[in-house]
């Protein structure tokens, strides 16, 4: 008897403790979409190189699929918006969009449900990938919620489409506002504003006119301004004028293609989207890739990297470094890679490599 | 340069002058060609500034000059000066009118100063619209002597010109909310298509890529997508694939060779064509022209003002010399055109003088005279074949 009551004091205690330790080293929940296609397979990698570089992360594994809510709107599973409200972090691989489903696009509903009104790519060169373009170290900030995505369309008359875009005071404020916090807290030098404010007069003029005011509240960052057009002339010749660039949701769509295409595309592209109320999701950008998926054929490097890139935003600058260190490590050694950085290995593999690498560099 | 600026102010003297047949100014007389046929073609051409003779300016001067002295194309050059500081429209508007006589521009572009108010609208866009130059057409291939981070692009990109993003058409509904409208039409939508197939198969090309953005808007370009497959289907001989805006940058950068001939709306238009510039060797090089059914006007492909070079003799005169080729072969003055262009060619490859823009130390006016130099060893046509 007296046996058993020192085993569930010490049962009671081991508990305490560990929540103790749990509280200590402050225990971040991080809510995970696995996705769709090689979504669970990349995903299953990404947490075990992070269990491997010991992460103070505990993940919460949620599924989002279009339901219909009361009302009828489209909305995502109740449950799932719960946990991200919850842990405000979330990491997200490839969801698929099928054609004629009746709803929006799951990447669309996730975004109105958070108010996702930035999205931030990094675009750094990783050595060892080879492409014909090196060094380039830039990042893209995109309006996320307007624009000429509003998705406000009409047909005038038969044959006659009318698209708007909008720009509203409060989201270019906003978008702006963000950029150049972000060059502040990532030690960046200067903004760019991408516009076409010599064709769109008003409404890329007003966005130019927000960057400027805000700019006028850092400066520490230098702000200069730049036509559309003579930023892609610009870009494919010598990237490395580039620094932070800010602009609406059109041109930072096909700007952060453009620079993804140049650092290898979006299989090693991180993402993130900022939204309100502190919500912030990362996620890989590339499709759900069907025809691999099961085959342990993935890459997961654009999911690793922009689980990295929360990391960061988290404040967990070490162990961003860490298992940073360790992917680009293994693929400038070039001996474990997938088949489409070039090499004959399984993700499993690839994963493996990096997790030992990780517990090497501790 | 001086010579050209003395051959301006003469001109301006000889202006109220009337030529023989009445209809156009003549204003660049040939001083040296003595066995030059009569002209047969007046083209307007229009300088930016008014005061300054700009780097533009001066290149078509010095294009004409030499092709007077060393080819004797049968071509008048009729100046037209539009000041991008003014605010008036009466300018652009004698510009318009100039061209509808002659039929044909050469044209430099005309700055927008974007911190004005709408009312002041883009020149250069006033321009394409009312005279109704839907299609610009740019043919980016990579040339020979040029460095650059990939090899064997051969690109056609057809831009609708004339409406989409570029209609010009916002409002502020209440304070702090603009709209901006972007207007698709099937009529020019099936005309830009149908000129992009045509063009494809007068050129012996193989594919058609229609660049869009219809999984976004699904009205909009969805009808622009419509038009190009309807009118795929009248050209069997030809495949015709399209591809998603982003996607096509993505593609670009990795793998230009993928694509053969291109045709967009008009934003889409001008990301693509300044990244396939970019990706040739610079706005220095690539030559671009506007048609319409009546008009033709010829400029550099990616219509930059080179403010920050401008009189300081180091700009790359090759799209402005190639534009003016392409202008000759629409007046059908073929053998002059393959002859300056055969000569900047060699310049490029074989003397390899370039300016600053191409990583050399050349000036304007040297790889001018080299051309002229090529020229004038190409023989025969610069002086018996008239």
């Amino acid at each position: 008897m007296s046996s058993m009551m020192i085993l569930l004091v010490l049962k009671c205690l081991s508990q305490i403790i560990f929540y103790c330790i749990c509280f200590a080293f402050q225990m971040q929940t991080v809510t995970i979409i696995p996705g769709d296609g090689i979504g669970p397979e990349i995903s299953t990698s990404v947490i075990k190189i992070f269990e491997a570089a010991k992460v103070p992360i505990q993940w919460e594994e949620r599924n989002v699929t279009a339901i219909k809510g009361p009302g009828g709107k489209w909305m995502i599973p109740p449950e799932a918006k719960e946990s991200m409200d919850k842990s405000k972090i979330g990491l997200k691989g490839p969801l698929k969009t099928p054609i004629a489903a009746g709803h929006p696009s799951m990447n669309l509903l996730l975004r109105k449900t958070f108010d996702l009104y930035a999205n931030v790519r990094p675009c750094v060169s990783i050595e060892g990938y080879k492409t014909p373009y090196t060094d380039v170290d830039l990042v893209t900030i995109r309006e996320n919620t307007e624009g000429e995505y509003s998705g406000i369309e009409h047909v005038i008359v038969d044959g006659v489409v009318q698209s708007i875009k909008l720009i509203t005071e409060e989201a270019s404020r906003r978008i702006a506002e963000y950029a150049f916090e972000y060059a502040r807290n990532n030690q960046r030098n200067s903004v760019t504003a991408v516009h076409k404010a010599n064709i769109m007069r008003m409404s890329d003029g007003l966005f130019l006119r927000k960057c400027r005011e805000v700019a006028e509240n850092f400066k520490d960052v230098k702000f200069t301004e730049m036509y559309l057009d003579t930023v892609c002339l610009n870009m494919v010749q010598d990237p490395t004028q580039f620094d932070v660039l800010v602009m609406p949701n059109l041109y930072g769509d096909i700007l952060s293609d453009l620079c993804a295409g140049l650092i290898g595309g979006l299989g090693v592209t991180p993402s993130g989207n900022i939204g309100a109320n502190g919500v912030a999701i990362f996620e890989s950008v590339h499709g759900t890739a069907p025809d691999i998926a099961g085959m342990d054929l993935a890459n997961p490097t654009a999911l690793l990297l922009s689980a990295v890139m929360m990391l960061r935003h988290m404040g967990l600058h070490g162990h961003a470094k860490k298992i940073e260190t360790a992917c680009f490590d293994t693929i400038r050694d070039k001996k474990v890679l997938t088949k489409d950085l070039g090499g004959n290995s399984k993700c499993s593999e690839f994963t493996a490599e990096i997790c030992r690498r990780v517990q090497d560099l501790d | 340069m001086s010579a050209a600026r003395s051959v301006l102010s003469l001109s301006k003297i000889l202006q109220p002058w009337t030529g023989l047949k009445g209809s156009t100014v003549s204003v660049m007389r040939p001083v040296m060609c003595t066995r030059r046929e009569k002209s047969s073609y007046t083209v307007s051409v229009l300088l930016k500034g008014r005061d300054v003779l700009l780097v533009l300016g001066d290149l078509i001067c010095l294009t004409d000059w030499g092709l007077h002295r060393f080819c004797c194309v049968p071509v008048d050059f009729e100046v037209v000066n539009v000041d991008s500081s003014l605010t008036s429209e009466d300018e652009i508007n004698n510009a318009v009118t100039a061209i509808r006589r002659n039929g044909v521009a050469l044209k430099g572009n005309i700055e927008t100063n974007h911190n004005l108010p709408p009312s002041h609208k883009s020149r250069n866009n006033l321009l394409r619209t009312s005279l109704d130059l839907y299609a610009n057409v740019m043919h980016c291939q990579t040339l020979p002597g040029v460095q650059t981070r990939h090899k064997d692009i051969d690109i056609i990109i057809i831009r609708e010109n004339t409406e989409g993003e570029y209609s010009s058409l916002e409002h502020e509904n209440v304070p702090g909310v603009v709209e901006s409208l972007k207007i698709i039409t099937r009529v020019n939508s099936l005309r830009i298509a149908e000129y992009a197939f045509r063009q494809a198969r007068e050129k012996g090309r193989r594919r058609v890529t229609a660049v869009h953005k219809a999984n976004i808007m699904k009205l909009g370009d969805g009808l622009f997508l419509q038009c190009c497959k309807e009118v795929a289907a009248g050209y069997p001989d030809i495949t015709f694939d399209n591809m998603i805006v982003d996607n096509t940058t993505m593609q670009l950068v990795s793998k230009p060779q993928q694509f053969d001939v291109m045709v967009m709306p008009n934003l889409y238009g001008n990301v693509v064509s300044n990244v396939c510039a970019g990706l040739v060797g610079g706005p220095g090089l690539v030559p671009g022209a506007n048609y319409g059914k009546d008009y033709a006007v010829f400029e550099t492909a990616t219509r930059n003002t080179g403010k920050s070079i401008a009189n300081k003799n180091i700009a790359n005169p090759t799209a402005t010399l190639l534009a003016s080729c392409l202008m000759l072969d629409h007046l059908g003055l073929h053998d002059y055109a393959s002859m300056i262009r055969k000569a900047i060619l060699r310049t490029l490859s074989e003397t390899r003088l370039h300016t600053a823009d191409l990583g050399g130390q050349g000036t304007t006016s040297e790889v001018v005279q080299s051309i002229m130099k090529e020229v004038q060893k190409g023989g025969p046509l610069t002086s018996e074949k008239i």
